[in-house]
């Protein structure tokens, strides 16, 4: 099987950082889960302080070269405008938006995960502040970590939703 | 427990779940916007390739982090009740769902 170098990027986005990310991003919400006093012991909430604060600086690197490679080097390939006679094929977006059974692929689909990816980094971001500033200590603040589960579960709602989408996307238009 | 240099008070916390809150509304807020209006979406045409999303994207980033600045200027040293900062900041960050899901912002066509 011959890869190009248009699929080669979208294996990095996609499958690669993307899914990396999306587990990571599971991980790290039962690792919070488990980050209070009477589930663990002090020694057990110090060394799972320490792997969320590691898995945090993971997750925070994923989301924004997701999003970044996302937006800055795959979707100008997606949404570029064919020249007059041009095989649409080479075009996903136009490709999509020429067969009426495939278009909701490019107005709901893309138009969806084109923006609903781009929260994640934001939320992620804040996340990934709070637990590597407060460490073990927040262990002892329950509230702020029933915040942190929150936010953080959109945020791994936001990153599946646009993995889904771009799976759904690649395989009916391909970029190569 | 070692708690290393852990802030005391909630506030730090407070202002970064505020600011992505806010962060997240303006993304939306400018999604619902340059989709509808035609005027905002050239204006935020910043890479062509790319086209508003471009725009969107970096004005909501850095007016985030300005916003994140400043609350967190203001609010670190301080206790606040998590519960509604978490409230405010969970209704913000709901918005801005709505707001990105095209079946509403394409409902200002």
């Amino acid at each position: 099987m011959w890869i190009t170098y248009k699929n080669l990027w979208t294996i990095i986005h996609g499958m690669s950082l993307g899914g990396l990310l999306l587990m990571a991003i599971a991980a790290i919400l039962i690792g919070l889960l488990y980050q209070r006093p009477g589930w663990l012991t002090e020694t057990g909430i110090q060394k799972n302080a320490r792997i969320l604060n590691a898995g945090m600086w993971l997750i925070f690197i994923l989301t924004w070269l997701t999003v970044i490679i996302g937006t800055y080097i795959i979707y100008p390939w997606y949404r570029a405008t064919p020249p007059p006679g041009a095989d649409l094929v080479d075009f996903p977006r136009s490709y999509l938006l020429a067969h009426p059974k495939l278009s909701g692929l490019h107005n709901f689909g893309m138009e969806w995960k084109e923006h609903v990816a781009w929260l994640s980094p934001i939320l992620v971001t804040a996340v990934a502040y709070i637990i590597i500033r407060y460490r073990e200590s927040l262990a002892g603040r329950p509230l702020m970590i029933r915040a942190v589960i929150i936010v953080i579960a959109v945020a791994l709602f936001s990153v599946l939703s646009a993995v889904v989408l771009g799976a759904l996307i690649n395989k009916a238009a391909p970029t190569s | 427990m070692a708690l290393h240099d852990a802030p005391k008070t909630n506030g730090a916390a407070a202002a970064a779940l505020l600011a992505a809150g806010i962060g997240s509304f303006i993304f939306g807020l400018l999604t619902v916007l340059k989709e509808n209006i035609k005027a905002v979406g050239n204006a935020l045409n910043f890479y062509n390739p790319v086209g508003s999303l471009s725009g969107a994207t970096t004005v909501a980033v850095v007016l985030w982090i300005c916003i994140w600045i400043i609350l967190h200027l203001l609010l670190r040293g301080k206790e606040f009740k998590f519960g509604g900062v978490t409230l405010i900041a969970l209704i913000l960050i709901g918005l801005s769902l709505v707001a990105t899901f095209p079946p509403f912002f394409d409902m200002f066509h």
